[in-house]
């Protein structure tokens, strides 16, 4: 009895028509797409994107040129180096994240211990050129005052969970 | 002077069906990636429009046209060790026959480029012959993927060209004529004149082994992206390409249109010998119905390529062999003792 009913199914296609009415039923249905430089996702306070070197309220850079962020890199997109400034403190005389090399795995900023570099929620950029890519420190600084706000209101809602 | 005045009204006629079937074939693309889109739960192209007044709220109709206009402006790259020659004909092979066969379409009882006796053996020639181009183009590019491709397109279009032609031998028999004309005006009569119902297997089968027989999904194991790139097309780019693509489309409006001649009643009103609607349509020129007719068609085609896989090599041989070719075979019999019998309405 079953092999006849499957042999008549079959014979009259009935899976596929099946499959035709899901389809048919989806043709209808509410798009789910978004319209993309319009509308746009929200992003997690955990996003990782662009990377910034942030700054104490004082004005001061965070960063003291430990280089654990150097050693922990994974893809050897960061490159450091370091020097006394005049007034006695370490500080990093050259910070560059090759944004090309870069895998973001956020694990520079886990290492951080004055949290000074950060992965920041800006996702939406570009290199015209060789080396546009190639972040230096004036540009990391630069976004970092530029997006402090949104730096420190993600940091400080992600606090409790870390 | 006659002959001059004959051949330029004669490439006139050929420039009114070519011009609305490139149309037809430029949207039909925009439309299926709509379709697709939409029954996929996304938009589609929505974003370029024609900066024209009344169709500017159109969004994604300029689609076709950027399109195109990318094509034309690509290298088209010829591999070193392919065969020149064929590899740059082939394109026109596979395009050439699929408008030609447009000549012995009826778009209305007078609207008929050549109405010739021998209209469905034509049209049989036509579009057997459209696959000698993918062939050559396989074979011509010297690639394996593209071989592969070759080898089972033309198995699987000899497959599916016998359950087609047994399909149409019903439809022969049935009408009494190979003219495409009068297989038309044996339909004559009302909705359930049409030879869709006492040929309701056929017109199944011939429907299918059409879809088959264009290459489209779920019979596209000669293109097979996931599994041979893009079978015998993988080194064309630019208006090579591009052709093979209207091939392909144009292949498509070809089946829909022959199959709303042979089973739909071609250029006939669905209300034809209503008591209301029969005389309030009667006015309506043919070329619409059939147009309306071959846009069933048309989304039955896309429908499919957005519902089902791939079928496997062996099944869809297993299909064209075992189970096309006896059902048409039988059905022919049947048909046979219809018209013998002279079963109405539709054989007295």
């Amino acid at each position: 009895m079953n092999t006849v009913t499957n042999y008549i199914k079959r014979l009259f296609l009935w899976e596929l028509f099946q499959g035709l009415s899901v389809t048919g039923r989806y043709f209808f249905a509410k798009k789910i797409t978004l319209q993309y430089p319009e509308e746009k996702t929200p992003l997690s306070p955990r996003f990782r994107g662009h990377h910034a070197l942030r700054r104490y309220p004082n004005g001061e850079e965070r960063c003291i040129a430990c280089k654990l962020c150097e050693a922990v890199c994974p893809a050897l997109a960061i490159t450091i180096e370091a020097a006394p400034r005049e007034d006695g403190t370490r500080r990093t005389t050259r910070y560059e994240i090759d944004m090309v090399k870069c895998i973001f795995c956020g694990f520079c900023e886990e290492s951080c211990p004055t949290d000074s570099i950060v992965e920041t929620n800006l996702f939406e950029y570009h290199g015209q050129q060789r080396g546009d890519l190639l972040i230096t420190k004036d540009k990391l600084l630069a976004l970092g005052d530029r997006l402090e706000t949104q730096i420190a209101a993600d940091r400080a809602s992600d606090a409790k969970y870390r | 002077m006659q002959t001059v005045i004959y051949l330029v009204t004669i490439l006139l006629y050929i420039i009114a069906i070519l011009v609305p079937l490139m149309i037809g074939v430029a949207y039909l693309t925009l439309a299926e990636r709509k379709i697709i889109g939409y029954m996929q739960v996304r938009l589609g192209p929505n974003r370029v429009n024609i900066p024209l007044p009344l169709i500017n709220k159109l969004r994604g109709f300029g689609q076709p046209l950027a399109d195109a206009v990318k094509l034309m402006f690509k290298e088209i790259i010829i591999p070193t060790n392919s065969n020149r020659f064929l590899f740059v004909i082939a394109p026109t092979l596979a395009f050439a026959p699929a408008i030609a066969a447009w000549a012995v379409i009826p778009f209305s009882e007078k609207w008929v480029l050549s109405d010739i006796n021998v209209g469905l053996l034509y049209i049989l020639a036509m579009t057997s012959l459209g696959v000698y181009g993918i062939i050559l183009a396989g074979w011509s590019s010297n690639s394996k993927y593209a071989l592969l491709s070759t080898l089972r397109i033309a198995a699987q279009v000899v497959s599916y060209e016998i359950a087609m032609g047994f399909a149409l031998v019903g439809v022969i028999m049935a009408a009494g004529s190979l003219n495409l004309k009068e297989i038309v005006l044996a339909q004559n009569g009302s909705l359930l004149h049409w030879y869709w119902l006492p040929l309701l297997p056929l017109f199944v089968i011939y429907f299918i082994s059409g879809v088959a027989e264009t290459n489209r999904s779920p019979f596209d194991v000669a293109e097979g992206e996931s599994e041979i790139v893009a079978g015998f097309h993988v080194e064309y780019s630019g208006m090579l390409f591009a052709i093979f693509f209207l091939a392909e489309y144009a292949n498509m409006i070809l089946i829909a249109a022959l199959a709303s001649t042979m089973f739909l009643g071609g250029w006939l009103s669905p209300f034809q010998g209503l008591p209301y609607l029969g005389a309030l349509t009667d006015r309506v020129p043919g070329v619409f119905w059939l147009v309306s007719k071959m846009s069933i068609f048309l989304l039955l085609y896309l429908w499919f390529r957005a519902t089902f896989p791939r079928y496997r090599y062996d099944q869809i041989m297993r299909l064209g062999w075992k189970i096309f070719i006896p059902i048409t075979l039988v059905w022919i019999v049947v048909i046979g003792l219809a018209v013998l019998i002279k079963l109405p309405p539709w054989f007295n």
